[in-house]
């Protein structure tokens, strides 16, 4: 998929404009997960509208993001990068055989403890 | 049947260019009535006025179309030039054949044919024209100016310099305004009180001044030169002639615990207070929601230690009836509230504060007697982190934030920082901002010694997070130029909150009749040309309230109302436009559809009796229109559903013969 | 009052607490619980991409039946919760999304956003009434220091789940103030616990929580309160070391029918 085309389908299923940015990084400010990304959520949106998406794509960045919306409660333009990285993680593992995660995977992490709740959140995060 | 001369202009090339101006006057020649056509290189030259005055005298002109430029530039010009022909000025009709044709055609036909067809709208227009005379109304020669902060003191200082009387009114116990909280001002690091009070003394002891305050503006009515104006006074429970403000009951009153807002709240006063040291008036005013006596009857302290005798607790509102004859809006502005900001924490921590709290902590006259002690426990900070923008430039949440850019938060947080690093060179200053905006004189210059002399930590991001724990808090907030998240342990964090009109200029835009934006902010005539003039006529704007504004734009901005009111004050009488709406009362079914209409409040009704055809009388209730007040702007003419309403010079006979000839 | 109720896959399982207490707790207020039939799992998380449709039909099919029954639609899950309610604005405001969904409702006919939906705390605050809720309480749990813990999914986005102001919410410090007990305000109480990212990375998981308690701690709670089974589960794995209990179990408690259901 070419970039142009790439860059219109994420920001048609996300709804996000990235031309509202102001630049300012509150969200990344704001972002829980921020030291374990490589791409920051700020770097999501410009990214993705300048077209520079293919490194996204392959970053670990995609699985990070833990949908905790802060961004898109706190941007002062009402940018909403956290729908952004979700159609940039969707674009990477709707793709056969990018699933990040496989039912074997569950074993590994499988607790006494583990509430059903994280195992079909992970799965509606990380596969499709 | 009119003799109408038609004098098609070539404005240089601007016009002749794309616009074939002979074929023009040829095809105009032929129109009803047009009994002259001509053209010629510049209309409005002298010696193209010559040529229209000529005319007139040799082929008994009685009406003239000029085809030129927008009206907006010379429709004045013609018409003093008919004026000196002896002709009714409202007799000339100007064809806009330059920015509506010449200037958006590339092509010559094309610009031709809409030039004639113009042309032809203007003859078919002036055929109908009837002569006007514009009205004439006294001026009340004394000025109201409402709030009474630097925007209008200054206004009211020069109107009163000019030899006109002036009332301030202002709605806190003193005025002063925002200025008189502020420490000092950005760029020259002046101290704000040493340069207000002495023009609040000039206010006090200026004899065409006269302060209302604790008041506000309870009705107007009326139009530009005669405002009638009610102002309510509310009762201080003190003789305000008689009280020395010698502050002995200030002293005395044991109800001493009610939050300060002159401190915003840092500190308390007393229930019968002063604001601060230099009010103007200087006078007590009792808080009746504190006061013990007031509420149940039981103190009376104040009374007893007042020398002058100067208390008096049955005082009630009083009412002021005045008339003016312009009025001047200087109602300010407020930070926003910071409740929809918490992931700041202001409610959260006192030691996260608004920038204006800042002016007061480190004031010599606040609470803390200008040393920078931290609001919760009195220590001093080491590590301060300011937040720029906090509510401005959001457009996410219309109940949080503003859109536009407050403006004045830069500069005030760079002499922030400044003073911070000056006075205690061992703390830690770090000023987190989106973009730093500093145009102004000596503005930049002032940011950039922030930074290079003075040591302050300019961070390019924002602030995401503060999170009270134990006496820190902990700011989580990014560096975009270094590509990283910071946490800094805080001891005082400072949000730079975006600005608004005071919550007072919407119901007074009503009563005034004066137009806002929608950001509260009210709007001018011109955004260039006539930033200090309300669109409605005898109102002027001065300060904030017509958008942000640091100090020297509103002294600025007042001196330039008070300019335009002394204009206005000049004038025995004042010479009104004739082209207002008037009301055919027999065909008036007095709906009130016009008067809801009315931007300007010109229409009335008036019960009127009227003879029928069985000789018998009947009283009906019609529209009356007020000329001096219509703008004569037609939206009643539009509304009204009998076809009654009509406005002289654009009658709808006149527009319908101007779209027949378009259409022809 | 009876209404319809979404326990969601959790409730019936690792968090069977929570749904109990919360059957309880609202018998005991004259609530009655309806359960959807056949109800779906939620799916855990909104997924915001508006073609994802297929994955939101079970919400909406809830959505449906409570409002063919014209009861409101009651969760308690924090997850399922916002699942559901995001599901319901989308389908208010999105036509395209909501044209999908209808085709799949086939013959049943269609919905468009007419169902309410509550968390359990708006359904004790706005149709209970926190002071009616108050005078039930036979078990006031005095001097107890109770932190809040909102995490990420009750609260946002705001717009969306129009529950509290996002940043400084208030409805479970009444919720607790109600039970006689004291609440504990700290600013990482909106903050996320780490979420499902636990399983990618469970260091991240460990930092977020980590600094929930901590932070609550500094501030002098005793106990930590949450209505979302992931959110406990993160903040016990993690090493919490004050209680994390489910606000169903403290509401159980103070209406004195706690004890009635640990019998059971």
């Amino acid at each position: 998929m070419n970039n142009k085309y790439l860059r219109e389908e994420l920001i048609r299923e996300s709804g996000v404009n990235p031309k509202k940015c102001m630049k300012c990084g509150k969200c990344s400010a704001t972002c829980p997960a921020y030291d374990e990304m490589e791409y920051h959520p700020h770097q999501f949106v410009s990214m993705v509208e300048s077209g520079d998406i293919q490194p996204l794509l392959q970053s670990e960045s995609l699985y990070k993001c833990l949908s905790c919306f802060a961004c898109i409660e706190r941007c002062p333009r009402g940018v909403e990068p956290a729908k952004l990285v979700e159609a940039v993680r969707l674009a990477a593992i709707r793709k056969q055989g990018e699933n990040r995660m496989t039912a074997n995977d569950v074993a590994e992490f499988l607790d006494e403890d583990v509430p059903q709740q994280l195992i079909v959140s992970a799965f509606r995060k990380y596969s499709k | 049947m009119q003799r109408v001369g038609v004098f098609v202009c070539w404005c240089g090339s601007n016009i002749a260019g794309t616009v074939d101006v002979q074929a023009v006057s040829d095809a105009l020649k032929n129109e009803p009535g047009v009994v002259f056509s001509t053209n010629y290189q510049y209309m409005c030259s002298q010696a193209g006025q010559d040529m229209i005055k000529d005319a007139v005298k040799e082929h008994n002109l009685t009406g003239i179309v000029v085809c030129s430029c927008s009206p907006r530039m010379h429709e004045a010009t013609f018409r003093k030039t008919a004026a000196a022909a002896g002709l009714n000025p409202y007799m000339v009709e100007i064809a806009n054949i330059r920015e509506q044709c010449s200037w958006v055609h590339k092509d010559i036909q094309t610009g031709t044919e809409k030039a004639i067809i113009l042309g032809k709208a203007a003859v078919a227009k002036v055929n109908l024209n009837t002569p006007l005379t514009p009205g004439e109304s006294p001026v009340t020669k004394r000025a109201l100016v409402i709030g009474g902060g630097i925007a209008g003191i200054q206004t009211a200082l020069d109107i009163a310099d000019a030899g006109f009387p002036v009332d301030i009114v202002e709605k806190k116990p003193t005025i002063g305004g925002k200025m008189a909280q502020l420490d000092k001002t950005f760029p020259t690091l002046d101290c704000a009180a040493c340069i207000l009070t002495p023009k609040m003394v000039d206010v006090a002891q200026n004899e065409n001044i006269r302060i209302f305050s604790y008041s506000e503006v309870s009705e107007i009515k009326g139009f530009v030169g005669n405002f009638d104006v009610t102002i309510k006074k509310n009762a201080r429970y003190v003789k305000e002639d008689i009280c020395t403000g010698c502050g002995a009951c200030v002293e005395k009153c044991p109800m001493k615990k009610v939050p300060n807002e002159f401190n915003l709240g840092m500190d308390n006063r007393s229930a019968i207070y002063i604001p601060f040291a230099q009010a103007v008036p200087k006078v007590a005013t009792i808080d009746p929601s504190a006061c013990n006596m007031l509420k149940n009857g039981k103190c009376g302290l104040c009374s007893k230690v007042c020398a002058a005798g100067a208390i008096d607790y049955t005082q009630k509102d009083e009412y002021i009836q005045e008339k003016y004859g312009a009025i001047v809006v200087a109602t300010g502005f407020n930070p926003i509230s910071m409740d929809k900001f918490d992931e700041f924490a202001y409610n959260q921590s006192k030691d996260v504060i608004t920038s204006l709290e800042f002016e007061r902590l480190t004031n010599a006259a606040g609470p803390t007697a200008g040393h920078l002690e931290r609001p919760s426990d009195g220590k001093s900070p080491k590590t301060i982190v300011f937040v720029q923008c906090v509510g401005s430039r959001c457009d996410a949440c219309a109940e949080k934030g503003k859109e536009y850019c407050s403006k004045i938060c830069c500069m005030y947080t760079a002499k922030h920082a400044m003073l911070v690093r000056d006075k205690y060179p061992d703390t830690d200053v770090y000023v987190f901002y989106i973009d730093v905006r500093t145009p102004g004189k000596n503005f930049d210059e002032f940011y950039r010694r922030a930074v290079e002399e003075y040591g302050v930590k300019y961070v390019k991001g924002m602030v995401g997070k503060v999170t009270p724990e134990g006496d820190k808090l902990k700011v989580q907030a990014s560096d975009l130029i270094e590509n990283k998240q910071l946490h800094i342990d805080a001891d005082l964090v400072v949000l730079a909150a975006a600005i608004e009109p005071d919550k007072s200029a919407r119901p007074l835009a009503t009563m005034l009749t004066a137009s806002m934006d929608t950001n509260d902010f009210f709007t001018e005539a011109h955004p260039k040309l006539r930033p200090v003039e309300s669109p409605t006529a005898g109102v002027f704007l001065s300060g904030a309230c017509q958008g942000p504004k640091d100090i020297p734009e509103t002294v600025s901005q007042a001196g330039a109302a008070a300019s335009k009111v002394i204009g206005l004050l000049a004038k025995d009488k004042l010479t009104g436009n004739p082209c207002v709406a008037h009301s055919n009362e027999l065909m008036c079914n007095g709906c009130s559809s016009c008067e809801r209409v009315c931007p300007y409040g010109a229409i009335t009704y008036e019960d009127k009796e009227f003879r029928m055809p069985d000789r018998t009388t009947k009283i009906r209730r019609v529209a009356v229109v007020n000329p001096a007040v219509c703008q004569g702007c037609g939206a009643c003419t539009v509304a009204c559903p009998s076809g009654a309403m009509d406005l002289n010079g654009f009658a709808s006979n006149q527009i319908m013969a101007e779209v027949d000839a378009i259409c022809k | 009052m009876k209404v319809s109720y979404f326990p969601g896959c959790t409730l019936k399982n690792k968090a069977k607490d929570l749904d109990l207490y919360a059957y309880k707790s609202a018998e005991a207020l004259g609530v009655t619980l309806e359960e959807i039939e056949n109800w779906q799992c939620c799916g855990g998380v909104f997924t915001t991409a508006r073609d994802e449709v297929a994955t939101k039909l079970s919400s909406v099919r809830a959505l449906k039946e409570a409002f063919s029954k014209e009861q409101p639609l009651v969760t308690v899950c924090s997850a399922c919760h916002n699942v559901i309610k995001q599901t319901n604005h989308a389908v208010q405001n999105d036509k395209e999304f909501s044209d999908k969904v209808n085709r799949y409702m086939g013959e049943d006919g269609g919905y468009f956003g007419e169902a309410e939906v509550y968390h359990y705390l708006e359904m004790l605050r706005d149709l209970v009434g926190f002071d009616a809720l108050k005078e039930k309480v036979v078990n006031p749990l005095k001097g107890k220091k109770i932190a809040a813990y909102y995490g990420c999914l009750l609260l946002r986005p705001g717009s969306v789940m129009k529950m509290d102001d996002p940043e400084n919410p208030s409805i479970m410090e009444d919720f607790i103030k109600a039970l006689g007990a004291q609440p504990v305000v700290y600013a990482k109480r909106n903050e996320c616990c780490g979420g499902y990212v636990s399983v990618e990375s469970p260091d991240l998981a460990k930092k977020s929580s980590n600094q929930v308690v901590q932070n609550a701690k500094m501030q002098g709670a005793e106990m930590i309160i949450t209505a979302c089974p992931l959110c406990k589960y993160n903040l016990l794995k993690n090493g919490a070391d004050i209680p994390v209990v489910y606000f169903t179990e403290l509401l159980a408690e103070a209406l004195g029918v706690k004890e009635d259901t640990d019998e059971q």
